[in-house]
């Protein structure tokens, strides 16, 4: 059997799906990712905190949501890319795929738990209580049960190779779940009460907002990105620990 | 490669009687006699829903109105409970065994083999729950006109979550710590056929057709029983290799 191909731009990126040319090529993007997220997040706090005016409704604690909308944005988005390298591993059998859904679920579950306490900060202020049993605050929740299940999972089996395969079978679970735990909170919650502000019915932000918003979004990406890389890294220096291939790299040695 | 076989294959063999439907039954047949042969294991579970659902009224003090308004939500998170407690033996006895490994050999699809499993599973422990949900019911002074709603509810609901926990079984097999780990796994893949479980009722309660969330519940049910049996096959796989 050949091994399978996939040409775009004379580059065959099945190239990079092998540890050994992945990790120098991740090593060499995480300055760079990491870089852009702390130059993002400074321009981003800086819009966020001292450019984008007072909301007359909510005062200053609207602020919160600088933070806390994008790592809801991250928390939901991360669940979907590690069931797609999930997928991706099962399919062509990558070891490299697996190990990026590993490396996702620590960030993922981290937004997640960002994300609710952040919006629980901002719940205080605006809607009198810590918690409501709002449908995407609820949502966020199971997500993040979601996530602990996956890492449990992985961490309790000791074989990479099963680990990386049951941790992929219920991470595509998971993601055909969302949607339907989703559409049940919300239509639960609806029965029971309406939430006190909804954010789709505030007034339209100030453009230095969504600016401010944009910028801690995309920090927010940045920051992803290299972490996962970094983990990814990590994973590979223990999984292969002992193979030729890394007995250039000084960080092998240790 | 060309796509036209050369030897004779299954397709070109007429069907046998019955055909792999038969192996459904026999592995339902198989599995139903092996729990009648260990009854107290089923009893256990059915006694656990009993418990936990007599709890709840020490909890929260024998107000009759309180526990009238609590009671499809106690029932149906005590029947979760227990479908989920009675997940770890499902594929647990034919894995130590070695019938398992048989099962994956054979050359009947490895999701029909499951499929039978959890029926045969659901039989066992999920009926029983629907038989004795609206007998609990009365403890808490439901309303009689909903105990058939109940009764509907968990009817439809509990193969969902048969279905779905074969999942985290399936996973979780031989693993240390496997029963908390099946709880973390799959009780938030639960919230669905909860919140429509529970939901039923609550509609019926105040008046409203209970008929949208039990098609709703129906609804899950189809794709469960269509989807999971080859997750389950997968999984399955994984963890004997």
């Amino acid at each position: 059997m050949s091994q399978p191909t996939l040409v775009i731009g004379n580059i065959n990126w099945f190239k990079y799906a092998s540890p050994q040319t992945f990790y120098p090529l991740a090593g060499a993007m995480i300055p760079w990712f990491a870089w852009a997220a702390a130059i993002l997040c400074a321009a981003g706090l800086y819009v966020s905190f001292l450019v984008a005016p007072t909301d007359h409704q909510q005062g200053e604690a609207y602020r919160i949501i600088f933070i806390h909308v994008p790592a809801a944005w991250m928390s939901m988005f991360i669940y979907v890319v590690m069931a797609f390298w999930a997928g991706v591993g099962l399919v062509f059998n990558t070891r490299l795929s697996h190990m990026m859904a590993t490396a996702l679920a620590p960030t993922g579950a981290l937004f997640t738990f960002v994300a609710l306490w952040t919006g629980s900060l901002w719940g205080k202020p605006t809607w009198g209580t810590w918690w409501v049993w709002d449908a995407r605050l609820t949502s966020e929740l199971i997500l993040l049960f979601l996530y602990f299940g996956f890492m449990a999972l992985q961490a309790a089996i000791d074989e990479p190779r099963r680990a990386d395969r049951a941790g992929a079978v219920l991470a595509l679970v998971g993601v055909v779940n969302v949607p339907i735990i989703y559409y049940s909170v919300k239509w639960w919650n609806t029965l029971h009460q309406g939430a006190s502000v909804s954010l789709t019915g505030a007034p339209t932000m100030a453009a230095t907002m969504l600016t401010g918003m944009l910028l801690m979004a995309l920090a927010v990406w940045m920051y992803s990105i290299a972490a996962v890389l970094h983990r990814v890294r990590s994973i590979i220096l223990e999984r292969e620990h002992g193979a030729d291939w890394l007995a250039g790299f000084r960080e092998a040695k240790r | 490669m060309s796509i036209a076989p050369t030897t004779p294959s299954l397709r070109d063999t007429p069907p046998r009687a019955g055909g792999e439907f038969s192996v459904l039954r026999a592995v339902i047949h198989r599995d139903l006699l092996l729990a009648l042969r260990r009854r107290s294991a089923l009893a256990t579970v059915l006694l656990f829903f009993v418990i936990v659902v007599s709890l709840f009224p020490f909890g929260v003090g024998p107000e009759p109105n309180l526990l009238r308004a609590i009671a499809p939500g106690v029932i149906w998170v005590a029947a979760l409970l227990s479908c989920m407690l009675a997940l770890a033996r499902l594929f647990a006895a034919d894995f130590a065994d070695g019938a398992l490994e048989q099962m994956l050999l054979s050359p009947t699809p490895l999701g029909l083999i499951v499929a039978g499993k959890v029926a045969a599973h659901w039989l066992m422990s999920g009926l029983p729950l629907v038989a004795i949900g609206p007998v609990l019911a009365l403890q808490f002074d439901l309303d009689q006109s909903l105990l058939g709603v109940l009764a509907l509810s968990l009817l439809i609901g509990t193969p969902v979550l048969s279905l779905i926990g074969a999942i985290g079984a399936a996973l979780t097999l031989g693993l240390r710590g496997g029963g908390v780990l099946l709880a973390l796994l799959v009780l938030p893949l639960y919230v669905p056929v909860l919140i429509i479980g529970a939901g039923a009722l609550d509609a019926a309660g105040a008046g409203l057709s209970a008929l949208p969330h039990l098609l709703l519940l129906a609804a899950l049910l189809v794709l469960a029983a269509v989807f999971t049996p080859w997750a389950i096959a997968a999984s399955l796989r994984i963890s004997a290799e």
